[in-house]
C-alpha cells in the first residue's frame, strides 16, 4: 500500500507514529495476546490433523475397529474433527472478543487521533 | 403406453424442468446483477462492494465462492464410489479454515485494499512482488476456472440426458458442452463486469442458500429411509458397494498397500489444508466488509456452513451408494460425478417419476448455481489483480485514476474469461478433482508461504517474496508435468507417452516445503529490509489503524 492511498478527511497515522505505536508496551501486549492465541492453536489444530491424515494412511487396524454399529474409529475420528475446528473457532472468537478487540480498538482510536 | 414410451416422456419432462429452472435463475442473477450495477459507482465498489457487506452476508457469499462443484458433486460422488475416503478431502476442506481464521483473514483485512498483492507488496519493492502476485494468481484462478467449466460442460450434458452419438436440439453430445461453456464463460464476464463485486457476493450468497436448502432436503429424505440410524445407513451403503466393511474404511482409494499411495494421501492432506488461505478469490471476499471484527466473524459463518454441508455431502455419498448402487453410478458416470443427481431423482420417485423428474431437476439447478456462483468469483479475483496489480502498480507505477483501472479490470474479465472458454473447450477430457487438487497445492506452495512471511517474519523482502511464488509455483508445476496425472497412467492426460517420474499425484508434500524454503533462502541472501515499514504493517494489521 502507498502513502498516496489516504482517504480524504480521515487522520492517516505517519511513519514516525506507526513506529512509535510499534515500540508501545501496549501494542506489545496485545501482539504477545493475540500470538498466544494463535500460534499454540495452529501448532495444535495442526498437529491433530495430521494425526488423522497419518492414521489413515498408516493405522489402518485402529482405524477400522468398530465402536457402535457399523461405525468405526475412523468414523468418529472424522467427526471430531469437525467438532474441534467448530470448537476453535468459537473459542478464538471470545478470546478476541474479550482480549483483542477492547485494546485494539483503544490503540487504533488513539492512532487516529479519535479519542 | 409401453415402458420405452413412459421414459421418453419423462425425459422430455425432465429436460424441459432442468432448462425451465436453469432459465429462472439466470433470469434471477441477471436482474441482481443489474440491480448492482445501479448501486456501484467507485472503484471500491466494483472490487470489494463498497465494504459494506454484514458478517453473515460475507459467511454465505464466502460458503458459495468456496462450494464448488468439486465440492457438491465430486465429494458426493467419491464417496458413492469409494467410501470412506471420500470423507478426507471434505474434513481437509474444512480444516483449512482454521489458518484462514487464526493467521491471515484480520490481518488481511486490516493491511490490504483490493487484492492479495496488496498485502505481499506492502513493505516491499512493488513493481517485482505486485508481477509476482498476478502471475500467481492468474495461474491459480485459471485452474480452478477450467476446472468449474469443465465440469459444467460434463454435467449439462449428463443432466439433459445426451449420451454419446445422441443429439438433443440437433446438438451432438460434445458440442452440447462446447455449448454449455461458452454459455457459462458469457454469464460469468456479464455478472463480473456488469455487476462487479457487490453482483457477484449476491449470486453466491443466493447460490449458499439454494445448494445449502437442496442438501438439506435431500438429507432429510435419505435419513427417513434409515430412521434417523446413521449405523443403517452405513450398514446398508457397505453392502450395496458389494465390498462390504472395506468400503466404511479409509483405504479404499487410497492406499492398496503401496507406500507410494499413502504418502500420496499425507501429500493431498497437505495441500488441502494449506491451501484455501491461499486462493485469491477466498481472500479478496476478507475486504468486503467493514472492519477485522466482521471479516473474523464472516469466516466463523462460513465455517458453520461449510462444516454442516460437508456432513451433509456424507449422508448423500452414503446414501447414493445405499440407494442408487456404485454400479448404477457408475455406469452413468466413472467418477461418479452424478451420484447426487441420481440420488435426488430416486429420492423423489425413482426413474419415470413425475416426483423424480421434478427433484432431479432441482438439484440438477443448484449444480449448476453451484458452478456460476465460483466460477463468477473467480473472474472477479484475476481481473483485479491484472487491473490493480499488474496494470495500475507495475505498468503505470501507481499513477492512474481510478476510472481508468476499473476499465482495465473490466475488459481483463473479458479477456480471462474468453481465454478460460477456449482452454475449457481444448481441456474437455482432463479430470476435474485433479486440476482442483492442482489449483490448491499452487495457492499453499506460492502463495501461502509469501502471506505468512509477509505478516509474521521482520526480515521478509522482495526477494524473499518473489523466490516464495515462483519457486512454489514452479516446483509444483514442474513436479505435476512429470506426475502419472500428465503421462504414463491409463487415466493419464497423455495416455500412450510415459516420461514421468515422480512418483506422486499430488506433489503437495515436496512443494510446499519448497515455497518455504525458498522464501526463506531468497530473504536472507538479500540485504533489503525495511523496518519502519514492517513495524507500520504490524501496528496497522493488528489494530485497524489507517485501513481502507
Amino acid at each position: 500500500m502507498t502513502s498516496s492511498e489516504t482517504r480524504p478527511g480521515q487522520g492517516q497515522p505517519t511513519a514516525d507514529a506507526y513506529s512509535r505505536m510499534n515500540a508501545d508496551p501496549r501494542f506489545a501486549d496485545l501482539r504477545k495476546r493475540f500470538r498466544n492465541f494463535v500460534f499454540p492453536a495452529t501448532v495444535a489444530f495442526l498437529a491433530w490433523y495430521l494425526l488423522y491424515v497419518l492414521l489413515s494412511a498408516f493405522g489402518r487396524g485402529f482405524m477400522d475397529t468398530k465402536i457402535l454399529g457399523n461405525l468405526n474409529v475412523a468414523f468418529f475420528f472424522g467427526i471430531l474433527q469437525f467438532v474441534s475446528t467448530f470448537g476453535i473457532a468459537i473459542l478464538y472468537s471470545r478470546y478476541a472478543d474479550d482480549k483483542l478487540d477492547p485494546v485494539s480498538s483503544d490503540l487504533r482510536n488513539e492512532l487516529e487521533g479519535r479519542r | 403406453m409401453n415402458d420405452l414410451t413412459i421414459l421418453a416422456a419423462s425425459e422430455a419432462t425432465r429436460r424441459t424442468l432442468t432448462l425451465g429452472l436453469f432459465a429462472v435463475f439466470i433470469a434471477v442473477t441477471l436482474y441482481i446483477t443489474l440491480w448492482a450495477s445501479r448501486q456501484n459507482k467507485t472503484a471500491s465498489d466494483f472490487y470489494d462492494g463498497g465494504r459494506s457487506f454484514s458478517a453473515v452476508q460475507n459467511g454465505f457469499a464466502i460458503g458459495g465462492d468456496y462450494m464448488s462443484a468439486a465440492s457438491f458433486l465430486g465429494i458426493a460422488g467419491i464417496i458413492a464410489l469409494y467410501g470412506y475416503d471420500g470423507f478426507l478431502y471434505s474434513i481437509g476442506f474444512l480444516v483449512a479454515w482454521l489458518v484462514a481464521l487464526l493467521l491471515v483473514a484480520e490481518l488481511l483485512r486490516n493491511s490490504g485494499r483490493y487484492t492479495m498483492g496488496d498485502v505481499l507488496a506492502f513493505r516491499m519493492r512493488q513493481r517485482p512482488v505486485r508481477t509476482a502476485a498476478g502471475v500467481s494468481t492468474i495461474t491459480v484462478s485459471i485452474f480452478y476456472l477450467i476446472a468449474q467449466m469443465v465440469g459444467a460442460g460434463s454435467l449439462v450434458a449428463l443432466l439433459l440426458g445426451i449420451g454419446k452419438g445422441e443429439e438433443f436440439l440437433g446438438l451432438s453430445q460434445g458440442a452440447a458442452k462446447n455449448v454449455t461453456v461458452v454459455i457459462v464463460g458469457a454469464l460469468m464476464i456479464t455478472y463480473v463486469i456488469v455487476g462487479g463485486m457487490r453482483g457477484t457476493t449476491w449470486v453466491q450468497i443466493v447460490k449458499a442458500g439454494l445448494l445449502m436448502t437442496g442438501a438439506t432436503l435431500m438429507t432429510i429424505f435419505v435419513m427417513v429411509k434409515f430412521n434417523f440410524n446413521p449405523s443403517s445407513l452405513l450398514g446398508s451403503a457397505a453392502t450395496e458397494s458389494g465390498k462390504g466393511d472395506a468400503f466404511l474404511n479409509p483405504g479404499l482409494r487410497y492406499g492398496a498397500g503401496d507406500w507410494k499411495t499413502k504418502v500420496d494421501l499425507i501429500s493431498l492432506g497437505l495441500a488441502l489444508v494449506l491451501g484455501t488461505a491461499g486462493l485469491p478469490h477466498i481472500l479478496i471476499r476478507f475486504y468486503t466488509v467493514p472492519t477485522a471484527k466482521d471479516a473474523r466473524r464472516s469466516v466463523q459463518w462460513a465455517i458453520g456452513i461449510i462444516g454442516s454441508f460437508y456432513l451433509l455431502t456424507l449422508a448423500l455419498g452414503f446414501g447414493a451408494a445405499a440407494l442408487v448402487g456404485s454400479d448404477a453410478i457408475r455406469a452413468q458416470n466413472p467418477g461418479g460425478n452424478t451420484a447426487a443427481p441420481q440420488l435426488a431423482e430416486e429420492l423423489g420417485g425413482g426413474a419415470g417419476s413425475l416426483g423424480g423428474a421434478i427433484f432431479l431437476a432441482f438439484i440438477a439447478s443448484v449444480a449448476f448455481a453451484t458452478i456460476l456462483a465460483v466460477v463468477a468469483g473467480l473472474t472477479l479475483a484475476s481481473s483485479s489483480s491484472v487491473a490493480h496489480d499488474v496494470y495500475a502498480n507495475v505498468i503505470r507505477k501507481g499513477d492512474v485514476d481510478e476510472r481508468s483501472e476499473v476499465r482495465v479490470a473490466r475488459l481483463a474479465a473479458i479477456v480471462i474469461g474468453a481465454v478460460a472458454i477456449v482452454l475449457s473447450i481444448f481441456a474437455q477430457n482432463l479430470n476435474v478433482a485433479f486440476l482442483v487438487a492442482l489449483a490448491f497445492a499452487v495457492a499453499a506452495s506460492g502463495n501461502l508461504p509469501a502471506i505468512l512471511y509477509s505478516l509474521f517474519w521482520r526480515k521478509f523482502n522482495t526477494q524473499g517474496a518473489t523466490w516464495a511464488i515462483y519457486g512454489g509455483l514452479g516446483v509444483a508445476l514442474f513436479l505435476v508435468i512429470f506426475s502419472p496425472v500428465v503421462s504414463g497412467s491409463p487415466t493419464a492426460m497423455i495416455s500412450d507417452r510415459d516420461f514421468s517420474w515422480f512418483p506422486l499425484e499430488n506433489p503437495g508434500i515436496i512443494s510446499i516445503p519448497a515455497g518455504f524454503f525458498f522464501g526463506w533462502l531468497g530473504t536472507v541472501l538479500s540485504k533489503e529490509r525495511d523496518d519502519a515499514k514492517y513495524d507500520e504493517l504490524e501496528v496497522r494489521s493488528l489494530t485497524g489503524a489507517g485501513a481502507h
